[in-house]
């Protein structure tokens, strides 16, 4: 306002045009600003939605709604109930192991990797040793590694190893299974524990294990009755988090698989590979809402951390 | 007492090389060792059955950039587009998340970009496949309208392939954008406006270059999975949106060529490992 009247006094020259476009530009970009996240949550989430609505369709269309029905849901569990009959023309059995398998895998693989994961993160945020910089950077690489190449070299290095096995001891023959797919999902998965535990380490004050320590507890009192209840929120988040990745990885287990081995995602991939039942959309929304669980849990543990 | 903190802090040394120990052997062995089998293979020579046999050659490596360089020229330029869009939508989007007043909707609104990111890869692809699909809700929705007589073909073309690729990846470009910007003193903005710049040149001049290496680190985020990616193309793509993890795929599955698998697993760990060099050439640079 000022400057309008030092204008009209001729003191100052404003270059109206100017202002007139620059106040346009400002419209656009607040217009631009509020749109841009509602076509983007838009995209993000109807995708979703569309699969949980239409895992109630009573027809088998994916785009016209025939009705609600429950009976999809029903179906993917028709084999405990009533097993043989014509409703369980999905196989039930297959899916139900596939997900016995999934949880064999997960539960294993996370143990392991938040055990060694915590390991090295303590080593890594407190302790001084030659090659700690490389350790770092090997930590980081299985995030950064494309999954289908740690995929495949896996596959190459076990195929390596059972052949070697076979050729000293022709009675052992080793296959893919269980074991090679928890070895894999530890690979990757402990990178994700470590990263999460440092950052919990990294925000704790060291003065505790110190003034622990001044007490005249040794390391392994000091670690079990300060470090680890200070650190746990983070240990669980870090647990939390390499078990879904471990649930959800499809690419790494599905070169490192074995007969009767199949997990969920490789069940799954087999369906939309083949003939796509109706019952899929209702399989990924429960999919859906146990990610959701288990996800919310970990940001909930995550933020329990950051309060303090 | 020096005696006693010396020996106290060799004992941490120790100690603390040994918490490192099992991962290290883990990553070692199952990591960084498959990793070199790999470089070995892709050396050798396709045998029976499509495993690795004597003698070396560069035989793979000359396939590679001869026949499949087209495939590799697809993915690099999907893997772009996947990213340049990402960046397009997503740094309005992280800048108007960080921008708002209440941290309780900064928190709800990246947990809404969150959620559908965590939920299975296989799950979400297969959304968009049904959508895209003959008689998915899109090319019913257009019939219906009357925009359209014959269902159009969405799926299985490259554009597909280059929508599941943004779907799956938006939010890694959302998330470390958003960490820059809320870390971003608006300040330096009144400072411009009262130096006369217009907002087009206080964001080209002072927000977007202070805010870039969110900006580089979602670029790297978004590129490696998307230049690597199988499932998306191989659900989304069929035969014309082919990638470098199909071709992968394919070497590896039944009697393949497992040695040309390798090569090709090669160039596009070598692809990756240069887009992390630019990362940390220009990314350290400006944090």
């Amino acid at each position: 306002m000022a400057g309008q009247t030092l204008a009209q006094h001729g003191k100052i020259r404003y270059n109206q045009g100017a202002i007139r476009r620059d106040m346009w530009v400002r419209k656009i970009g607040k217009f631009g600003l509020l749109f841009n996240p509602v076509v983007v949550y838009f995209f993000l989430w109807a995708p979703i939605l569309v699969l949980i609505v239409f895992s109630f369709n009573a027809g088998e269309s994916v785009s016209t709604w025939e009705g609600f029905t429950l009976k999809w849901y029903g179906n993917i569990f028709a084999n405990t109930l009533a097993a043989g009959t014509e409703a369980a023309r999905f196989s039930t059995e297959l899916m139900l192991s596939s997900v016995k398998n999934s949880l064999i895998v997960s539960i294993s693989a996370t143990t392991i990797s938040t055990i060694i994961g915590t390991m090295v993160a303590l080593s890594l945020e407190r302790g001084h040793f030659p090659g700690k910089k490389f350790l770092d950077a090997v930590l980081y690489l299985p995030v950064i590694i494309p999954e289908i190449t740690q995929g495949i070299s896996l596959a190459l290095f076990f195929k390596v190893i059972f052949d070697w096995v076979s050729l000293q001891s022709p009675d052992l023959r080793p296959t893919s299974g269980f074991g090679t797919i928890i070895i894999a999902h530890v690979a990757f998965s402990v990178s994700y524990v470590t990263i999460v535990v440092r950052a919990r380490l990294s925000d704790m004050n060291p003065r505790y294990e110190e003034a622990a320590r001044d007490l005249g507890a040794n390391e392994w009192r000091t670690f079990w009755r300060v470090t680890f209840p200070l650190i746990l929120p983070g240990v669980l988040a870090g647990a939390l988090l390499a078990f879904t990745i471990s649930l959800d990885d499809f690419v790494v287990t599905f070169f490192n698989s074995g007969v009767g081995t199949t997990t969920l995602p490789i069940f799954v991939y087999g369906l939309l590979k083949t003939r796509v039942p109706p019952e899929i959309n209702a399989i990924s929304t429960l999919m859906l809402i146990a990610s959701t669980i288990l996800v919310g849990s970990s940001l909930i543990l995550q933020g329990r951390g950051a309060d303090k | 007492m020096a005696a006693v903190e010396r020996r106290k802090r060799r004992g941490e040394k120790q100690s603390g090389f040994l918490l490192a120990l099992p991962a290290l052997l883990w990553l070692t062995v199952f990591f960084l060792l498959p990793v070199f089998i790999v470089l070995i293979v892709s050396f050798m020579t396709r045998g029976r059955g499509g495993l690795a046999e004597m003698p070396f050659t560069l035989a793979n490596y000359e396939r590679v950039f001869d026949v499949f360089l087209i495939v590799i020229q697809n993915s690099l330029w999907i893997a772009l587009l996947t990213t340049i869009i990402c960046l397009v939508v997503g740094y309005p989007l992280a800048f108007f998340i960080s921008t708002r007043q209440s941290s309780r909707t900064r928190t709800f609104a990246l947990f809404m970009i969150m959620l559908p990111f965590w939920t299975n890869f296989l799950v979400r692809t297969y959304a968009i496949q049904s959508i895209l699909g003959r008689e998915g809700i899109l090319n019913t929705f257009f019939q219906s309208m009357g925009f359209i007589i014959e269902p159009l073909r969405l799926l299985n073309t490259p554009e597909a392939v280059l929508i599941g690729l943004v779907y799956g990846f938006l939010p890694f470009m959302v998330l470390p954008i958003y960490a820059s910007v809320e870390r971003f003193d608006f300040r330096f903005v009144e400072a411009a406006h009262d130096l006369g710049a217009n907002d087009i040149r206080a964001f080209l001049r002072v927000v977007f270059p202070l805010t870039l290496p969110g900006v580089i680190a979602g670029c790297i985020l978004v590129f490696i999975p998307a230049i690597g990616a199988f499932v998306t193309p191989d659900l989304l793509g069929g035969t014309k949106g082919i990638m470098i993890g199909n071709l992968i795929q394919q070497q590896f599955r039944g009697s393949g060529n497992q040695p040309l698998g390798s090569a090709l697993s090669i160039v596009l760990m070598a692809m990756v490992m240069l887009a992390l060099l630019i990362y940390i050439r220009f990314g350290d640079q400006e944090g």
